[in-house]
């Protein structure tokens, strides 16, 4: 019918990758590094830590990956990509200069200018959960005197399974965050803490005196997390959750990652934990 | 044969209550009456007092089969991936047979699927089942609100109109071949036998098909599939069809697209009906499910007319005959996998 | 706008003059099936009662629809960089829609409000609406907040009086196809009078207002989502996708990339949450993974979370899915239930 213009919810921009980081040790996630082709959409590129952005291989389709990029990172977007389904296993054997789309951002992301600023922060983050959270941090840290303390609990089965591993050396190295890094067991080499991410959270104890938890991580790691610090005084509408689902449009249409009445795509993925236990568990 | 269906409705009813009663199963699988006249709607009874929905007619046309493998997985005690069924007998689920769909439940014992213990099958001789499709046509756009059925005749009726046919003109196609309307794998029979049917030319109409062109042939395939949807409903109405991932829907890889393109609504049926072959009993679910009214089940009956002819094979009749294509020997021919394909060939399809 | 009257060669001079300019499609028999075809003006006859088999939405919404092309060459310019179709604009007109499919393309405006394909699709097409005069035992748009007598969604209205049609003209474009007419052919007060009364009965006191939707939409979201009656849907239910195929108001979609010969397009195509893969994350986790999860989630989306989010149920009633669904799940009952449900 008539021509479909600019504004086009279904267009990516289109982008090529400058950088690519395997970040571990089995090579199962890596990170890339792209750059939106025409210089007027990398310049008008703006988001919130926490959104995401479909990553489009034209012949192949598009995947859902949250931005591990800060907005305050102006002149590229960083993505870790685990390597699971078609595209993503497409992706991890594209190298550097390749094309490719991004359409975004997508999402709500995480409240940084709103409900958590003036707050202290604690972040807990297992496996490669960690992605949008590396962007909220990072931001975080750019806009430093708008938050209180900032703790961070991340954790991984095995050191080499960490990402950003640079990053949380010198993230360790600052006196104005509070990082606890751990991995599942005894590793020779390792330093750091051992013990899964709640049994760190337990240990840690943050207080939840105006305080907000970022939460990102496997089912059964929330699921644990939860109890140690409920038993300390949080509540549910200090926890907020990234969730995942299917998804396809992105933009709240096409039905598959729906809970309940909500769409994760487009009123999430970002909730609090209090809006989550309202929901039927379909996630 | 209204009082056939009345007298086997209530024993039906009977048999189940007593079966759940006595705690022999967890649940009854059968048939409840439609919201609307031409479908029945099968129907699990998981208590005694709900055994009263219980109903037996000509519209009963659902595959029974279809259901037992989830029903029985439902009624098992939760348990992790790779946990081992606990000690023990596990529940059992009382079920309706007709000879095709008792055949079914042969295969999906065969094939693993089944579990002949867990299941208590009330027997019950097809008297050969209603085609809605043939009723809506004979109404002739007019509503059906109303439809009795008597030995050998069938009276639909509706606002300004009452209209009496031979039972026989609205059979289903596949009813109106079926040569073994009695159930093969029983526990307990529900009224009475019916006499052995002697089919004329049971394959006429694929005989037919098989004289044309390959051109034509094609046509009259490509114009039959026309309209699908590719809603499923013939591949989920299928008891053959349990595969976790089908091949339509497997994205990694993909092996068909998923709309409706000619070529991939093509694909999907020519591959549905080849997953048939050697298995399918000609039970007619696939076709009473089709919302378009597609007739596929010409596919699968020219599969089944190939498997009697070249491996005298009729699927399900005996537990212990072996599915002719999942069956290899020493003495398998050769000739359509080495030399002479050509002559071979010509044999099959297109 | 006008309502006018409209003899039968009235109707026949104004589909060959719509035709000289614009595509016609209406509701055809053919092979005892009827679905939605293109015609030619002498064709049309007004269908005698009931909604084609298939829904209108094909038209706004079609199985499958190119969003984005691309090359797969990798020497071409611009290889591997998706750019929007370019299609050509025909306007075309749809005749013999009832009250329920034309307000289908109303309620499925609101979850496509900011989708450019829906919308050049809808800017493009005319619906020339017929009333209903006979409604089906299947039938339930009163209840699901129509009418057989409702005008929305249509250009113009038509509704078969003594003697012709009294059309009413809807909107701006509707007025367009009949411009010529205004003048001579305005109904008289009477007719006017009479479209006026047989809307009145149609109404029925079943409308919108206390209807299903605004009770459902303040019941609990979790009493409904457990109420006992689901396992009995899915102890019934092959999964299927007939009745979301069928449905007017079914709009889910799934997106693929098609190459074929260097030549790539990103299609949407229809999907339905019946199938178990709708879910299925790439990690094989999945979160409907059960039957009754699929059906509940089907019914409690058009029946609940679509009324929470814009008000009406994404229902239309017109039966079809109660008609063709191989294991008669019928949508009547469900609402029935949930409306039980305290």
């Amino acid at each position: 019918m008539k021509n479909i213009d600019q504004k086009n919810p279904y267009l990516p921009y289109p982008g090529r990758i400058e950088a690519i980081t395997i970040e571990t040790e089995d090579q199962s996630l890596k990170s890339y590094r792209i750059i939106l082709e025409k210089p007027e959409d990398m310049a008008n590129w703006t988001h919130v830590p926490g959104q995401f952005a479909m990553l489009s291989l034209a012949g192949k389709g598009e995947i859902p990956i949250g931005i591990a990029s800060s907005p305050t990172e102006k002149d590229h977007l960083l993505f870790t990509v685990n390597r699971a389904g078609v595209v993503t296993t497409a992706l991890h054997k594209m190298d550097v200069g390749a094309r490719i789309g991004v359409r975004g951002p997508l999402g709500n992301g995480f409240p940084v200018d709103k409900e958590l600023r003036g707050k202290n922060i604690v972040i807990i983050a297992g496996g490669f959960a960690f992605t949008t959270l590396r962007a909220t941090l990072i931001y975080m840290l750019a806009h430093r005197q708008d938050y209180g303390n900032i703790t961070v609990i991340y954790g991984a089965r095995t050191p080499g399974m960490l990402l950003y591993k640079e990053e949380l050396k010198s993230w360790s190295q600052r006196d104005d965050i509070e990082m606890h890094v751990t991995v599942d067991r005894e590793e020779p080499g390792w330093t750091g803490l051992v013990g899964f991410v709640p049994t760190i959270a337990g240990r840690v104890a943050p207080s939840p005196e105006n305080a907000a938890a970022l939460i990102c991580g496997p089912p059964i790691m929330i699921k644990f997390t939860m109890p140690p610090l409920e038993e300390i005084g949080w509540t549910d509408d200090q926890v907020y959750l990234s969730l995942e689902n299917r998804m396809k449009c992105g933009l709240g249409v096409c039905g598959h990652c729906n809970v309940g009445p909500v769409y994760v795509c487009k009123d999430g993925p970002v909730f609090t934990r209090d809006e989550v236990q309202k929901l039927p568990i379909e996630f | 044969m209204e009082t056939l269906f009345s007298q086997a409705t209530e024993a039906i009813k009977r048999e189940a209550r007593a079966l759940l009663e006595s705690g022999e199963v967890a649940a009854f699988l059968g048939f409840a009456k439609g919201s609307i006249p031409t479908v029945t709607r099968p129907f699990v009874a998981r208590s005694p007092e709900e055994t009263d929905k219980l109903i037996w007619n000509g519209l009963c046309v659902m595959n029974l089969a279809n259901y037992l493998p989830g029903l029985l997985k439902s009624l098992e005690p939760a348990r992790r991936p790779g946990e081992p069924p606990p000690e023990g007998p596990l529940p059992k689920v009382g079920v309706i047979a007709t000879g095709c769909w008792s055949r079914n439940m042969v295969i999906q014992i065969q094939e693993n699927q089944l579990i002949r213990e867990r299941l208590v099958i009330l027997g019950i001789d097809s008297p050969g089942m209603i085609d809605r499709r043939k009723l809506e046509s004979l109404a002739g756009g007019k509503e059906i609100q109303a439809i009795e059925e008597a030995e050998k005749k069938v009276v639909i009726s509706g606002k300004g109109f009452r209209l009496e046919t031979a039972r026989q003109e609205v059979l289903r196609d596949n009813c109106l071949t079926c040569t073994h309307p009695s159930p093969v794998i029983l526990d307990k029979k529900i009224g009475p036998t019916m006499p052995e049917r002697h089919v004329h030319e049971p394959f006429a109409r694929i005989e037919e098909i098989e004289r044309m062109d390959a051109d034509s042939r094609w046509a009259w395939f490509q114009k039959e599939i026309e309209c699908c949807i590719r809603c499923y409903a013939c591949r989920n109405a299928c008891p053959l069809c349990y595969c976790p991932t089908c091949f339509v829907d497997d994205s990694h890889p993909q092996w068909v697209g998923k709309s409706v393109d000619p070529v991939d609504t093509a694909i999907f049926h020519i591959l549905r009906a080849y997953h048939c072959a050697g298995r399918c009993t000609d039970c007619g679910a696939c076709e009473s499910a089709c919302p378009m009214g597609i007739k596929m089940r010409l596919f699968t009956r020219k599969l089944q007319k190939d498997c009697l002819e070249l491996f005298a094979s009729e699927p399900g009749l005996d537990i212990n005959s072996p599915l002719p294509l999942t069956t290899y020997g020493p003495e398998d021919p050769e000739r359509f996998i080495i030399n002479g394909s050509k002559q071979q060939g010509t044999q099959g399809g297109k | 706008m006008k309502i006018l009257k409209l003899d039968d060669s009235d109707l026949k001079t104004l589909l060959a003059r719509w035709y000289e300019t614009r595509d016609l499609f209406s509701p055809v028999e053919k092979n005892g099936m009827a679905g939605w075809k293109r015609i030619e003006p002498l064709e049309f006859v007004e269908p005698a009662k009931g909604v084609p088999k298939t829904s209108l939405k094909t038209f706004f919404f079609p199985q499958p629809e190119t969003l984005l092309e691309y090359s797969a060459r990798p020497g071409d310019e611009g290889a591997y960089v998706p750019r929007p179709v370019k299609e050509k604009a025909r306007e075309r007109i749809i005749l013999g829609v009832r009250p329920c499919d034309a307000r289908s393309v109303l309620l499925n405006s609101l979850p496509f409000a900011d989708d450019p394909y829906f919308k050049a699709k809808k800017d493009t097409t005319l619906i020339v609406g017929f009333t209903c005069k006979q409604p089906c035992s299947t039938c339930f748009c009163s209840w699901a907040g129509g009418s057989p007598m409702d005008t929305e969604g249509m250009d113009i209205a038509m509704t078969r009086v003594e003697g012709g049609y009294l059309a009413d003209i809807l909107t701006k474009k509707g007025e367009g196809l009949v411009d010529h007419l205004l003048d001579n052919r305005e109904a008289s007060p009477e007719e006017k009078e009479q479209l006026k009364t047989l809307r009145e009965q149609a109404q029925g006191g079943t409308g919108s207002e206390g209807g299903p939707a605004e009770i459902l939409k303040k019941k609990n979201l979790m009493d409904l989502y457990n109420a006992p009656f689901w396992q009995g849907l899915a102890d019934s239910c092959i999964n299927c996708g007939a009745c979301t195929f069928l449905c007017p108001t079914c709009y889910c979609f799934d997106i693929q990339d098609e190459t074929i010969k260097g030549k790539g397009r990103r299609i949407r195509y229809w999907d339905s949450c019946m199938f178990p893969l709708f879910t299925q994350h790439a990690s094989g986790h999945n979160p409907r993974s059960q039957k009754v999860q699929r059906v509940r989630n089907r019914f409690m989306h058009k029946l609940k979370y679509f009324p929470e989010r814009f008000g009406p149920l994404s229902c239309v009633g017109c039966g079809r899915c109660i008609r063709e669904c191989p294991v008669n799940i019928d949508i009547r009952e469900v609402m029935r239930d949930l409306l039980s449900i305290p």
